[in-house]
């Protein structure tokens, strides 16, 4: 069998990752930074199984971890979401560069 | 003898008049205040007679010399095993000459004031600083240590200090107890000094110990003090020089005199007291008590001579000038001090005569002087003036005083048989006997001095006739007892067998007065007599024609040869503006600039790295990720 | 005799003034505190006088040691000798004369006593701590106060000097700390560090730690003592503080940097003390000399006084400097007379400052006309001031020129000569402000309808007077006190 190397896996979660980081620091809007993060925690995801496929595959250390970062990840996108309605509903905006309560 | 049972009271008992006036006196009894110090003090007075009594007449001489005796000693303040303050009452000749000098004078002093002071309103203060000064000089001399003599001789400047401001409200009155507290405490610096180096190198502040250890030549100590040098000279002689500075504050010898004149603001009684028998002399008493150690250095006496026999003349020179009868008094103190001064510095090993003659005029001196003031506070009590020119003829107005004053000037004059003349001629013959020189200038300042002594005396008795509507009278009994007890003793102490009692190895010197060495002064003294009377006696210009024929040198010694100025200028220009000024001002500036700079520095940091905290997420993160990327770079790259 | 007690005192009355009601139990319950604490310490002088009649040799007596923070072997350990006595006297003195002076603080009274009692505690616990992070905590403890006082009940620009006598007295906390921590990792008892104090002297720190640590330590604690040229914070502070602070500023805390540079730097670190010697004598003498010049030129009562501690700080400083038993001697004489002369200073310009509402030599004049009893005290001590016989400060700065003389070399030669000096130009400045302020005739005929003084400030100034003649009349009870002390540290120093 045809495998794919594993070297294809991490150039595509590394691309994963950094198309988030690119979203988070430019994007002014809060939910697409949300989003950028989630793509962050997902190429962490992939990493996760990557390496315990090719590396432990007699364990299933990295596939609980990755459960464990989607039920984190669904909590802080709900957090996360509450937050910004909350921001929404004092500012009338999801740009972060309104919130500047906290600026020295 | 058992000195001990009665001897600490001499000065305690000022010392408690001097605490329940100065804490009680002024709200519960002022008006009796006056009586309750002169009591005490005339207790002292009677004990200090006793004392004498006793060393003198009923102990007498013992092995030869008469003792020195310590009645009374304790342990003060102990430093190391060699070097302690102690607190002791040392009774030798000297310290009971004085003894009888001080408390006498003080007594009188103390009964004049309560005429003179009456109805000032802070009579009890008044009292209150008088005994604390009789009790500090007291202290003084009978110290048995030299540092016990320093404490005192601080206290004496301090009751000088508050008895020369005692009219505070005077402007003038403060500056001039400023200044003798200032000039005499940088004089005092000098003996500080000395005392620490004799002390130290002399291994005691006791006199009897450093005068036994420094005098005996195979003494380790004595050896280290002359061997040790300081720029050429030796330690000893340094510490004699620095001692001396202490006295000559003290004593206004030239040039530390400047206070003296200025002085006299103080109430006259007061000046009487301080400013002329007692704490001007705690000098010469000083380079008394010393004396042995002295004697061991030639340029020591040297100095001592030099510096007293220009403070006689210069100071004489000045009073010839002066129109403040008070000033002219002052400065014929100092003159006076400086001939103790300069007989102490020529008493020699082998010739003692300049020793007992110093402060057998000393002894003379302290009763004519303090009367010469007493009478001028009469005068000025009379005329309300300070000044020669407002007087003039006062001899039908104030009968006892013109007698007692013509006396005194007779004794300070040196006219026979007057005390002054026996005390003079002392000093003049032991000057004769050492240099000739010095005895040419000392006879020639006698001559000045009964010139000067006598042109006050006509000015004020002579002279001008003043008109003065309704004179009150003289003064209370108070005021004229005094004047005849001291007129007396003017007179009368002159005949003490003074070599008897007082020499410089504490035995008996045999001193007769020669006739026909006394001629020449009492013949120069005369003449001065007559050129003064041919001057002042009556009205006329002579006076003002000499002074302008002289001219400048006249001019010089009015505006006293401008030492004053010299001082101001060294003082407030120099000090102040050299000193002082650019302390203060690299205080403010440098030092504390440097500590607000630091903090606006860290301040204007703080705002520069302020930027940081944009409040904008994304340079948060920004941080965040680059704070990542240099860690993993320093750790997998740079961490080896 | 339980040592807690000095510390319970101010603690419960602290604690009773939060439940006063009126101004006058606030008074009442403030002074009777005060009280209790000059008699305790008479008391406890009394008892260690008995303890060594009886011939305890002990250094240290009444110790206590409890158990603070095991793991890091940090312990809560008190007790005191000659010198901390020394120092808790002249505490209590000053704190019940500052309790009388503040007697007509109305502002926020509850709040100012309170304070003033709780500087307190933290002074006395300073100075009764064998433990050297019992000791750093009361220093901390003593310091922010002082913030406090100054910047609620302060005068002039005080936020500026409230925040400038903070962060420099909290830097020089910050080097003392680095200095405890560089001694307590270095020592190794039983296989512990130690901040133990007795035990770190009877141990012998290596020469390099003592050199590095040492002068974080000495200039730490010298801040707080007025060490040139860190010693700005002295006129600002004391010149903004209130009356009674100004009194505890000068009168208590300057002390704590003598007493800390005395106890922690030159006794546990001999051998540095040795070899930075020369520098400390330097530095003081320029405080010395540099300071009286510089009062000299101030025209504000209280810039004279806070620049002339400066000057008179300086004495213990060279004290210490100097290594020798007398002028260490001199040192502890120094700041107890410092301490009581200084706050009555202060106590004297504040009472005249209440009255006439300046301080400003130019706007004062003939003040003895209309408060004798107020000048009396400001001429006494002006006096004392000067080195005047008869007082506490001729005792101790002849104790410190003949114990700087003792050393044979002509550097401390010239050292003695110019500190000597030094007397003179106080007599200069002194006798400018009092020939000033308090003599000569009055130019401003409001200050003719003033009054003397009320009969609390005539206590408080005769707590402190009756203190500087006691000590100025009969020195040798406290050197006594402090002489065994003094000898354990220069036997450290002696015994290399």
């Amino acid at each position: 069998m045809n495998e794919v190397p594993l070297t294809h896996i991490l150039v595509l979660s590394t691309a994963l990752f950094f198309i988030g980081m690119f979203g988070l620091f430019t994007r002014r809007n809060m939910i697409t930074i949300l989003m950028s993060v989630e793509l962050i925690l997902n190429s962490v995801n992939i990493n996760f199984v990557a390496f315990n496929k090719y590396l432990f595959p007699e364990k299933l250390d990295g596939v609980f971890f990755v459960l464990f970062i989607i039920a984190i990840a669904a909590a802080e996108a709900a957090l996360a979401i509450a937050i910004i309605i909350n921001l929404y509903r004092n500012h009338q905006s999801i740009d972060v560069d309104d919130a500047t309560e906290m600026k020295f | 003898m058992n000195y001990a049972s009665y001897i600490f009271l001499i000065p305690l008992l000022p010392l408690a008049g001097f605490a329940l006036l100065g804490l009680f006196g002024k709200k519960y009894f002022n008006e009796s205040s006056g009586i309750i110090a002169t009591v005490l003090i005339l207790v002292s007075t009677l004990l200090s007679l006793y004392t004498a009594y006793n060393y003198f007449i009923a102990e007498g001489i013992i092995n030869g010399a008469y003792p020195s005796i310590t009645a009374f000693h304790t342990s003060w303040l102990s430093f190391s095993k060699n070097l302690s303050i102690d607190i002791g009452i040392l009774i030798d000749p000297i310290s009971v000459m004085m003894l009888i000098v001080v408390t006498f004078i003080s007594l009188m002093v103390h009964i004049f004031s309560l005429g003179y002071m009456k109805g000032e309103k802070r009579f009890a203060t008044y009292y209150a600083f008088l005994s604390l000064f009789t009790f500090s000089m007291l202290g003084l001399i009978i110290s048995s240590n030299l540092f016990q003599i320093y404490i005192f001789w601080e206290l004496v400047g301090v009751s000088s200090f508050l008895l020369i401001g005692f009219y505070f409200d005077k402007p003038s009155a403060v500056a001039a107890s400023k200044k003798a507290f200032i000039v005499t405490r940088f004089a005092d610096l000098g003996f500080l000094i000395g005392i620490l180096l004799l002390g130290y190198y002399g291994e005691s502040f006791e006199f009897s110990t450093l005068i036994r250890q420094l005098t005996d030549v195979q003494s380790s100590q004595s050896i280290a003090i002359t061997t040790g040098t300081f720029a050429g000279i030796s330690i000893l002689t340094w510490g004699l020089i620095l001692i001396f500075i202490g006295g000559a504050g003290k004593s206004a010898l030239f040039p530390l005199h400047i206070w003296l004149p200025d002085a006299m603001e103080g109430p006259t009684p007061v000046s009487a007291l301080i400013h002329a028998a007692t704490m001007v002399v705690a000098g010469v008493f000083l380079v008394a008590r010393l004396f042995p150690i002295f004697s061991l250095s030639e340029i020591a006496l040297s100095v001592i001579t030099v510096v007293g026999l220009s403070s006689t003349f210069i100071a004489a020179v000045i009073a010839c000038t002066q129109t403040d009868i008070k000033r002219v008094l002052a400065y014929s103190t100092m003159s006076q001090i400086g001939f103790m001064m300069f007989a102490l510095g020529m008493t020699g090993t082998e010739n003692t005569l300049g020793y007992t003659a110093s402060l057998f005029h000393l002894f003379t001196h302290a009763f004519f002087k303090s009367l010469l003031f007493l009478c001028a506070g009469t005068i000025i009590h009379f005329i309300h003036s300070n000044e020669i020119s407002a007087m003039g003829g006062l001899k039908k107005y104030i009968p006892l005083t013109h007698l007692t004053f013509l006396i005194a000037c007779l004794a300070i004059a040196g006219i026979p048989p007057f005390a002054g003349f026996f005390s003079k001629e002392e000093i003049l013959l032991a000057a004769y006997n050492s240099n000739k020189l010095v005895f040419g200038i000392a006879l020639l300042t006698s001559g000045i001095t009964a010139f000067y002594m006598f042109r006050l005396y006509f000015s004020i008795f002579y002279n001008k006739q003043m008109e003065i509507q309704n004179p009150h009278s003289e003064g209370s009994f108070s005021i004229k007892f005094p004047l005849v007890v001291l007129a007396i003793c003017s007179i009368v102490v002159g005949f003490i067998p003074f070599g008897n009692f007082v020499a410089a190895d504490n035995k008996i010197l045999e001193s007769h007065l020669d006739f026909r060495f006394s001629f020449a002064p009492v013949v120069i003294g005369g003449l001065s007599i007559l050129l003064a009377m041919y001057f002042y006696k009556n009205e006329n210009d002579k006076p003002n024609k000499v002074a302008s024929f002289w001219g400048k040198i006249y001019q010089a010694a009015f505006r006293k040869f401008y030492v004053d100025e010299l001082y101001i200028f060294i003082t407030k220009k120099i000090i102040f503006n050299f000193i002082g000024r650019p302390a203060a001002w690299i205080d403010k500036n440098i030092v504390d600039g440097l500590v607000n700079e630091t903090a606006r520095t860290i301040e204007k940091f703080s705002y520069m790295i302020k930027g940081i905290q944009s409040g904008k997420v994304q340079h948060y993160l920004l941080y965040f990720f680059g704070g990542i990327i240099s860690l993993l770079i320093v750790f997998v790259y740079l961490w080896k | 005799m339980n040592l807690l007690i000095i510390l319970l005192i101010p603690l419960l009355t602290a604690m009773a003034l939060l439940f006063a009601n009126s101004l006058k139990q606030i008074r009442f319950i403030a002074l009777m505190g005060s009280v209790a604490q000059l008699i305790f310490s008479f008391v406890l002088f009394y008892f260690y006088r008995t303890e060594k009649n009886n011939g305890n040799t002990a250094l240290f007596s009444f110790e206590q040691n409890y158990t603070w923070y095991a793991p890091l072997n940090i312990n809560f350990h008190i007790g005191v000798d000659g010198i901390s006595i020394a120092m808790i006297l002249l505490t209590s003195f000053v704190v019940l004369a500052g309790v009388l002076v503040s007697w007509k603080e109305e502002r926020l009274s509850k709040d100012f006593f309170f304070l003033l009692l709780f500087l307190s505690l933290g002074t006395y616990g300073f100075f009764i701590s064998l433990d050297l992070f019992t000791l750093f905590f009361f220093l901390e403890l003593a310091v922010i106060p002082k913030f406090l006082l100054i910047g609620i009940w302060g005068s002039g620009k005080k936020e500026y000097s409230a925040m400038k006598l903070a962060l420099m007295l909290m830097a020089g906390s910050a080097l003392v700390f680095v200095g405890l921590l560089g001694i307590y990792f270095n020592t190794n008892i039983n296989g512990l560090h130690s901040f133990d104090l007795i035990q770190i002297a009877n141990t012998q720190l290596p020469l390099a730690v003592q050199k590095l640590f040492f002068p974080f330590a000495f200039i730490g604690f010298g801040i707080f003592t007025a060490l040139f040229p860190f010693h700005t914070w002295v006129p600002d502070g004391h010149s903004s503080a209130p009356t009674a602070a100004s009194m505890f500023l000068a009168g208590i805390s300057m002390k704590l940097g003598g007493y800390g540079c005395l106890r922690v730097a030159t006794y546990l670190m001999p051998d540095a003390a040795q070899s930075y010697s020369t520098i400390i004598i330097v530095l003081a003498i320029i405080a010395i000399i540099y300071g009286a010049f510089a009062t000299m030129m101030q025209t504000d009562l209280k810039y004279i006084n806070a620049y002339s501690s400066i000057s008179h700080c300086g004495f213990v400083l060279l004290g210490i400097g100097i290594l020798t038993k007398t002028a260490i001697n001199g040192a502890v004489l120094q700041m107890v007379s410092h301490g009581l002369m200084t706050a009555l200073f202060f106590a004297v310009i504040g009472m005249i400052y209440d009255r006439t509402h300046s301080r400003q030599l130019s706007q004062l004049s003939g003040l003895l006309k209309v408060m004798p009893f107020i000048s009396t005290a400001f001429v006494i001590a002006g006096l004392c001031s000067l080195g005047l016989p008869g007082f506490s400060g001729f005792v101790a700065e002849m104790t410190v020129f003949v114990g700087a003389w003792e050393k044979p070399d002509l550097f401390y030669r010239m050292v003695t000569i110019i500190a000597c000096a030094s007397i003179v130009v106080t007599a200069v400045y002194i006798l400018r402000a009092t020939g000033t302020a308090i003599m000569g005739p009055i130019n401003n005929n409001d200050h003719l309808k003033l009054s003397d003084a009320a009969w609390y400030e005539r206590l408080a100034a005769i707590v402190l007077i009756t203190a500087i003649i006691a000590i100025g009349i009969s020195p040798f009870w406290l050197t006594d006190l402090i002489g065994q002390s003094t000898d354990s540290i220069v036997n450290k120093l002696l015994n290399k």
